[in-house]
């Protein structure tokens, strides 16, 4: 189908603002009277708070003070459950969990204050391996530390492995992640009787906000309004913890009665919130020789910190993920989540995905060494196809080609001859160089009927001079929203991009769409933009007022004409979820997404067996997404989502002493810089999905499952090192390459 | 009430213009950027210079704003992101961001592109390495960089001054 | 910012003598201050203990490097830059370019002095072997005088360094002679730039008729100060390269590093690396 704009690298719709330092963030706000906040943590992990005493040289009758008994509702930060306290009150059970707030208007004495504060801890014992938390050594929550479980059963899994040919097992390790966001956490807030409280901030969810921010004060829904400022990177941090400093900020505004800014330091933000939770997979696998899968045995526990939070929907799609795109006929997925005494662990790119697929991806090419087949030939014999189901029973009715991008993947980045070549150059080298690939699939939307329940919608109105304006709750944050959305409206109004505004999100202006999350934004929210905006085009046709086939003044006069007669010209599009997709949440079976974008990516590494340091030399990422609405934006995605995989991959190691993370501070806590990675390819094909607009699939999160199991496959070709934990840090590959020496 | 020190004048130039501050000396550049002369372009990402992202120049040279003290900027020349536009026109690594996807959230746009024009103006037509080179203090987790590689060499392609 | 930043002072003098005479009158009260970049990161973590200090920066006379015929003489405050950009520096003293180009990025090579460097006395720094390597002199100065130091005699013990609270680097000397020489620089940090090292190996030797006549090797990172591993020196000096020198001096190498396990890296590693980069530089005197 031939697009005008969809399909074309239409400039980033607030490109100029971000180039000209005009770009209105969080902490570029201020307000005439506003004063700062700061948040009192607990530094131990687990504990019964005994008292709270005001120390040093500071003038405390400045400041505003707010406790946990002086939180005018519900103590605590509405997520799934309501588990979490906004302020401890009398028990604290992780490392910087927020004990109280102060205010004032000088930053440095209010900084001087923070430190001058002194929580007496009664300590308890506290655990922070899974290991002690499935043990129960100590119960930290519930009555067995397991905020969530799931049980996947497809065909008989039993009944294979008398009779398998081969049986290989393996487990598999993945540490936690910072999101590393460049632009901080923070909030601004204001409380008045009359208007309630108004927050601005750093922010993916302003709904998400809006709904924590209600039982805390027993405001109603229309005495809360959040507007998300201009946002610096958020990749799921700042999907659920953005309503802890909301709540922080708006109890201190209703305190003080004046405006309270909260802006976290690097080391704060760091240390305070959530990571991409820790995981731990074991794989059972039977095969026939000549490598058919058999059955798949996967057994996955993640750690989520001391509170509930999104662990369970983590869970869930990092089970769902865990057994890709592969024709299995019998599969069992046995999962948990389990409470550590850590900061809450919580959303970041790819959210349970990338754990799983990293331990999928490895243990398959284990699984080929072992059986003496090479690891491409392996996963050819078993990619799924349409007809045939996933792990989760859904069967696949869309086309799929994996072994066509299988084959466009080796042939753009050179796998087989590299491979051939690097065979005998690495004997006479000290750099050891190798190909690795990872094959897999990325659900995009809510889960099951997780998109139902949401119950999007997007609203759309024209001015009277033919502008037309989006109302969507779903956050700019570098992905491209603004854009992607004035483009599908634009083709659909048959306008130029330039005729279309994207209402600043403002939950007293716009409509709830559902969080920035899930890889749902082009794809399910954008769809509904299709919608509404054409709506908008069919009440202009059936007023007579305007005719197919017209140019841009025709519209506007059109628009000018229909609100003189009939007044707001606007439109509201709900979400309908696809007919013909069922979900069963109790059997954990079904449909779970609507569409699913495929890949295969290639890593090209040189290990310098000298200091074990991996150079990741060339990437290359292709992928299926149904269509590419903005070239250079989508390459955009995936190239960024392919540099956090190498980190997650190679760099970033979370240092944790008694559940803290201690290398919390860019020096020490490393992502890569512009010399450690390299020029990164994405290479898109595209099968349109009807549910998308345009035929769009979601892929903000695709690149994070790929890129590390490619990673670490490229590495096991290179040296031989078995790699089955992340990070590959030098230290580890160093002692694994003098195992293979030996 | 902690002592304070005694406050110091300082003159200097920002974006062209004439300031006078009287601050306390060891008050980060950044902050007095942000907080006294509401250039509000110059971000914090970090504290502790890692990232770039409070990159500005002073006497054409880049440094991390939020490393030097106010009482260093005695005298001194600086240039901040909002001083690198010509008025209303954008310089052509600006524009190249917009169109090549250089930048995404833009939180490591402003020190990026200070970063960038200073590489220019050092090296006017770079090769690969170098562009590498001169942007490695300057931390992005949007882009993963590709794209704003391409973004300082389609703006060296399109004029002669870049910069 | 976690720090009380009003409750610090900051005098600058007008010339060096004014900047002695405030250093020595309350001892220890005052501190030079140079770049910056060392002691701001700290004021930033609210743990710069220290509330008063001389701003040296606007100095000039303190940023030059001389030439002469026996010497190559560098200000303290000369910068990261500076020295990249001094072709003679940089190229006859190249473990010292190669160290100034993997300091940070541009932004703190250009405000990063070399004295700066040195006083900050971190075991990681990454000019410091360079200057080992090169058997640098350093001439402190108070307002009682002067005296010349070897570098070597500098770092007394883990962030102890000689000199006098009242006493201010004046200038590196580093001796010319080894510009026939093969020079060998490599940092091993945590990514390929803006990074902290965790083994920092400089070395330089003379090669005469295959064998090793002199050599000079310089550690960072692998103990509570820079190092010269004067016992693998000695085990090398007179030697012809070949396999069984390389193993004895691994060997003394291991021993002569204390490398620690820390948030960055653990001492297995650091010793592992620390002995394979000695086999690397060893390589690069036969080719």
């Amino acid at each position: 189908m031939e697009t005008r704009v969809i399909g074309k690298s239409v400039p980033r719709k607030e490109g100029r603002e971000k180039v000209t330092g005009r770009a209105r963030y969080v902490d570029d706000l201020t307000f005439p009277d506003m004063i700062y906040g700061a948040t009192v943590r607990s530094s131990v992990p687990r504990g019964r708070i005994r008292g709270i005493y005001f120390e040093g040289d500071i003038p405390w009758k400045e400041f505003t003070v707010v406790a946990a008994k002086d939180i005018p509702g519900k103590n605590c930060v509405t997520l799934l459950i309501e588990d979490q306290p906004c302020l401890a009150a009398d028990f604290v059970n992780h490392p910087e969990e927020p004990v109280l707030l102060l205010a004032h208007p000088d930053k440095y004495l209010l900084e001087k204050a923070r430190w001058a504060v002194r929580v007496d801890i009664e300590t308890l014992p506290a655990i922070f391996t899974i290991d002690d938390s499935l043990a129960c050594r100590q119960i930290i929550w519930g009555d067995d530390n397991i905020f969530k479980s799931f049980h996947v059963e497809k065909g008989n899994v039993d009944s294979v492995w008398a009779t398998a040919d081969r049986i290989i097992e393996g487990d598999y390790e993945t540490g936690a992640q910072e999101q590393l966001y460049i632009e901080p956490q923070g909030m601004i807030a204001r409380f008045s009787a009359a208007e309630g409280v108004t927050v601005w901030g750093s922010l993916q969810c302003p709904y998400y906000v809006h709904k924590a921010l209600m039982p805390l004060f027993n405001l109603p829904k229309d005495r809360i309004r959040v507007v998300q400022m201009e946002t610096g990177g958020g990749f799921g941090g700042k999907e659920e913890y953005p309503s802890m400093i909301a709540c922080h900020a708006a109890l201190l505004a209703w305190k003080s009665g004046r405006p309270v800014k909260i802006i976290y330091d690097r080391a704060e933000d760091m240390a305070a919130t959530t990571k991409r939770h820790p995981s731990r997979t074991h794989h059972r696998t039977a095969v026939t020789r000549d490598g058919k899968l058999l059955a798949m045995e996967i057994d996955f526990t993640i750690d989520g910190g001391a509170y509930e939070t999104l662990s369970p929907v983590v869970l869930s799609r990092g089970t769902i993920h865990a057994a890709g795109p592969y024709n299995c006929a019998n599969v069992r997925i046995r999962s948990r989540a389990v409470a550590t005494n850590a900061p809450p662990h919580g959303a970041f790119r790819g959210f349970g995905a990338p754990q799983s697929v990293f331990a999928l991806e490895r243990h398959l090419d284990r699984v080929a060494l072992a059986i003496g087949l090479a690891p491409d030939e392996l996963r050819r014999r078993n990619f799924i196809g349409e007809g045939q189901s996933l792990a989760v029973s859904q069967v696949i009715r869309e086309k799929v080609h994996m072994d066509r991008l299988m084959d466009r993947a080796f042939d753009l980045s050179g796998y087989h001859q590299k491979n051939k070549l690097f065979a005998e150059t690495n004997a006479r080298s000290t750099i050891k160089r190798g190909m690795g690939f990872a094959s897999f699939l990325h659900g995009a939307g809510f889960t099951g009927s997780g998109e139902e329940y949401l119950a999007s919608e997007v609203a759309a109105e024209a001015t009277r001079d033919g502008m037309v304006r989006i109302f969507a709750a779903s956050t700019e944050m570098g992905q491209g929203t603004n854009t992607i959305f004035s483009q599908i409206a634009a083709e659909t109004l048959e306008l130029d991009c330039n005729r279309i505004d994207i209402i600043q999100p403002d939950t007293a202006a716009v409509p709830n769409s559902g969080p920035t999350v899930a890889s749902r934004t082009s794809m399910i929210v954008g769809k509904l933009v299709e919608a509404a905006a054409r709506e908008i085009q069919q009440k202009l046709f059936k007023s007579g007022f305007l005719n197919s086939g017209y140019a841009a003044e025709d519209f506007s006069r059109a628009c000018d004409r229909y609100i003189e007669k009939f007044g707001p010209l606007d439109s509201l599009a709900k979400y309908h979820h696809p007919p013909g997709l069922h979900w069963d949440d109790e059997r954990y079976q079904g449909d779970a997404y609507g569409a699913y974008a495929w890949a295969v990516y290639v890593a090209e590494v040189s290990v310098d067996t000298r200091t074990a340091e991996v150079r990741v030399n060339d990437f290359v990422a292709v992928q299926e997404v149904g269509k590419v609405i903005n070239p250079v934006l989508a390459a955009g995605q995936i190239e960024g989502g392919i540099a956090q995989g190498i980190g997650f991959a190679l760099y970033e190691n979370v240092v944790w002493q008694e559940g803290r993370m201690i290398n919390n501070q860019m020096t020490n806590y490393v992502i890569p810089t512009s010399m450690d990675v390299p020029r990164i390819q994405a290479f898109f094909e595209e099968i349109p999905y009807g549910g998308g607009p345009a035929g769009a699939k979601g892929i903000g999160e695709l690149p994070l499952d790929g890129t590390a199991p490619a990673i670490a496959n490229a590495i096991a070709r290179a040296t031989g090192a078995d790699i089955t934990r992340l990070p590959i840090t030098p230290e580890a590959l160093m002692e694994m390459l003098e195992g293979v020496h030996a | 009430m902690p002592d304070v020190a005694r406050k110091v004048r300082v003159e200097c130039r920002v974006n062209g213009q004439p300031v006078t501050l009287e601050v306390y000396p060891m008050t980060r550049l950044l902050d007095v950027l942000r907080e006294q002369l509401g250039l509000t372009g110059t971000k914090e990402g970090c504290g502790e210079g890692e990232c770039g992202v409070c990159a500005v120049e002073i006497g054409g040279a880049l440094v991390n704003s939020c490393l030097v003290p106010i009482a260093h900027a005695e005298g001194a020349y600086i240039r901040t992101i909002e001083g690198v536009a010509d008025g209303l026109n954008l310089k052509a690594i600006q524009e190249a961001f917009i169109n090549y996807g250089g930048a995404q959230c833009g939180s490591c746009t402003p020190g990026m592109i200070l970063a960038a024009t200073n590489l220019l103006a050092r090296h006017p037509d770079p090769n690969e390495s170098e562009i590498r080179e001169g942007l490695a203090g300057n931390l992005c987790r949007c882009t993963g960089y590709t794209k704003i590689f391409e973004s300082v060499v389609a703006a060296c392609r399109q004029t002669e001054h870049p910069a | 910012m976690r720090s009380f930043v009003p409750a610090y002072e900051m005098e600058t003098p007008r010339n060096l003598s004014a900047a002695l005479e405030r250093l020595s009158r309350e001892p220890g009260d005052w501190k030079p201050f140079a770049g910056g970049t060392d002691l701001m990161v700290l004021l930033e973590a609210g743990k710069l203990a220290h509330r008063k200090f001389v701003n040296i920066w606007n100095l000039d006379e303190l940023r030059r490097i001389e030439v002469t015929s026996g010497h190559v003489t560098i200000g303290p405050l000369v910068t990261y830059t500076q020295v990249r950009e001094h072709k003679a520096l940089s190229r006859e003293f190249s473990l010292l370019g190669r160290a100034a180009a993997e300091t940070g990025g541009i932004a703190t090579q250009n405000r990063g002095t070399l004295a700066g460097n040195i006083a900050n006395a971190s075991p990681a720094a990454d000019s410091p072997p360079a200057l080992l390597a090169y058997d640098a002199e350093l001439e402190l100065i108070s307002t009682s005088g002067s005296r010349w130091l070897p570098y070597r005699a500098f770092h007394t013990g883990y962030k102890k360094i000689n000199m006098r609270p009242d006493e201010l680097i004046r200038a590196i000397r580093l001796p010319r002679g080894t510009s026939g020489w093969k020079h060998y620089y490599r940092k091993v940090g945590t990514r390929r730039a803006q990074a902290i090292s965790k083994v920092c190996f400089a070395a330089a030797a003379r090669v005469e008729n295959g064998r090793i006549a002199d050599v000079r090797i310089a550690l960072g990172s692998v103990a509570p100060v820079p190092l010269r591993a004067v016992e693998t020196e000695n085990l090398l000096r007179g030697e012809k390269l070949a396999l069984a020198v390389l193993t004895a001096a691994q060997t003394a190498l291991a021993v002569e590093i204390a490398p620690i396990d820390d948030m960055r890296s653990t001492a297995r590693y650091r010793r592992c690396v620390a002995q394979n980069l000695l086999a690397e530089f060893l390589e690069t005197l036969s080719g």
